[in-house]
């Protein structure tokens, strides 16, 4: 299954070869190639089991906390092989930024939520961590909310709120790629809205990709997407192609919902 | 007679057996605390906090032994907390699958058990018959081993609660491990482990054993922790079956307080785990 070309106004900042997973013996992804690419939303669609979380926890080795989970293959970003042992995860992980399904706010101010990870690789003053906090509070779409109680617990926000927290606390190290998974899936629909917005303005600045397991997001937000199967990508393309006029059988088949 | 009101017959004794189980417990509890009151509650006066453990047969009070209480406790819980929680931080976010670990797990249930009369000599061997006095300091590291296995238990069952999910959100900023294990982890659950320091406390505040062969005690009032220090437990003790009356009165006020003292601490610890 090979990456299918992209347009070439949009290069890729990530380049997925030969990518294998596994979970123990269990072999998750399977010899799989894709092209991430730069300042566009990709999505990444599949009945439940297909890998596509997996192949996003790969982009920031999240796997790594877990023994037993491995990769072989190559992930290129910016020249270099990030599933090499010699990558500094940590700082990999600052440059690739993650946003979960579940909102997972720290237990302490949403001030303290969004300086948390700035400390980590930056050390700034007062009134520059308050700027920091504030761009980063704007950016996603929370700050006239948040502006007067910047002090309080950040679990003391709704789920939607949470989410968002969980956004500017991303983006806030500035990263250059953030990936969402499933990223709304626990949250209402006026919530889903405000996020699929954000995550719209987001790409001029950031590389996204998405897992979703609603179609019609996939279509709404991606530039490009990514349908998966057991572990291998069947289709992939610029989203309005491949939601008009899938390529592949199976594709269709679980875009118009006769299987999955 | 029908299966129903059979059934309901089966529940009636049921319920009043274990309501007679509960009224056991009560009475017994009730007693215990009525007696203490009734005979502690009249030495409970000024003179009881302001003068020292009398000569037989005089008036006096529990200054020395209630400063050096707080003091021997004192010093072990602050032994006891860091190390205990450290060791707990180890066991549930990093050893999980280490053979240290499953080690240290073993040892600390076994010291959890331990009965405290062991810990006692133990420490007696290690820090009495060395130096060849009895101190506050080995009363505290006596009382310390006994709180440590406390800490480290809550501290691990506290942290195996957290979500996986908000360890991985603080990893996935690029936090390194141990920024994750403090910063974010034992944040979570700071209430439940404070909880268990807590009652850690209160179980070694009124430990007797352990004590007796090390701090000793002294009737007169000292600060200094290398010397035999009064304690309430090892007072109430002696005072309790000697056979003057003023001893016997203090014994009681002493034992009215250190219960007292405990209930507030437990009382304590269930409001913070409950505001959490």
């Amino acid at each position: 299954m090979s990456a299918l070309p992209l347009s070439s106004a949009s290069p890729a900042i990530l380049t997925v070869r030969a990518l294998n997973f596994f979970y123990g013996d269990f072999h998750s992804l399977k010899d799989l190639s894709v092209d991430i690419a730069s300042h566009q939303v990709t999505a990444f669609i599949g009945p439940s089991g297909c890998g596509k979380s997996t192949l996003l926890r790969t982009f920031n080795r999240m796997y790594d906390l877990y023994p037993g989970q491995r990769a072989e293959g190559e992930i290129r970003f910016h020249g270099e092989n990030l599933l090499d042992k010699q990558q500094d995860v940590n700082l990999l992980r600052a440059r690739i930024g993650m946003v979960f399904q579940k909102p997972t706010p720290f237990p302490m101010t949403i001030y303290e939520n969004i300086a948390f990870g700035v400390r980590l690789y930056e050390s700034l003053s007062r009134p520059e961590m308050d700027e920091r906090v504030e761009w980063a509070l704007r950016k996603a779409a929370l700050w006239s909310e948040t502006c007067d109680k910047l002090q309080q617990s950040g679990l003391a926000l709704s789920g939607g709120q949470q989410q968002r927290l969980c956004i500017a606390r991303t983006i806030a190290v500035k990263p250059e790629i953030v990936l969402f998974d499933e990223p709304t899936s626990a949250l209402d629909p006026l919530s889903t809205a405000k996020i699929e917005d954000l995550i719209d303005e987001l790409k001029s600045e950031y590389s996204i990709a998405i897992v979703t397991h609603n179609m019609q997001q996939a279509a709404r937000i991606s530039d490009f997407t990514a349908f998966m199967y057991l572990g291998e990508i069947v289709e992939y393309g610029a989203t309005n192609q491949m939601f008009i006029k899938p390529q592949k059988k199976q594709t269709e088949d679980y875009i118009t919902g006769r299987f999955g | 007679m029908n299966l129903y009101s059979r059934r309901r017959w089966r529940n009636r004794c049921g319920i009043g057996l274990s309501m007679a189980a509960m009224a056991f417990g009560l009475l017994a509890l009730t007693w215990i605390i009525w007696t203490l009151l009734s005979n502690g509650l009249s030495a409970l006066r000024v003179e009881l906090f302001v003068q020292d453990t009398p000569a037989p047969g005089s008036e006096g009070g529990l200054r020395n032994a209630i400063v050096g209480s707080l003091l021997i406790v004192g010093v072990s819980t602050l032994i006891a907390t860091p190390i205990g929680i450290l060791a707990g931080i180890y066991l549930a976010e990093f050893g999980s699958q280490s053979r240290l670990a499953s080690v240290t797990r073993l040892v600390v249930d076994i010291m959890l058990s331990a009965p405290s009369i062991v810990i006692g000599l133990f420490v007696y061997a290690l820090a009495v018959a060395t130096v060849g006095s009895f101190s506050g300091w080995a009363g505290s590291l006596a009382l310390a081993l006994i709180a440590m296995p406390v800490v480290v238990r809550t501290t691990e069952n506290m942290l195996r609660l957290v979500p996986g999910s908000l360890r991985e959100a603080a990893f996935a900023l690029g936090a390194p491990h141990w920024q994750v294990s403090l910063r974010v982890s034992l944040r979570a659950v700071r209430a439940g482990v404070l909880t268990g320091v807590l009652l850690a406390v209160a179980r070694v505040t009124g430990e007797t054993a352990p004590l007796l062969f090390t701090a000793l005690n002294n009737q007169f009032f000292s600060l200094d922790l290398s010397q035999p220090m009064g304690n309430l437990p090892v007072v109430i003790y002696q005072f309790a079956l000697s056979p003057y009356d003023s001893w016997v009165r203090l014994a009681w006020g002493g034992a009215l307080l250190i219960a007292l003292l405990v209930l507030t601490i437990s009382i304590g610890a269930r409001w913070l785990f409950k505001k959490s």
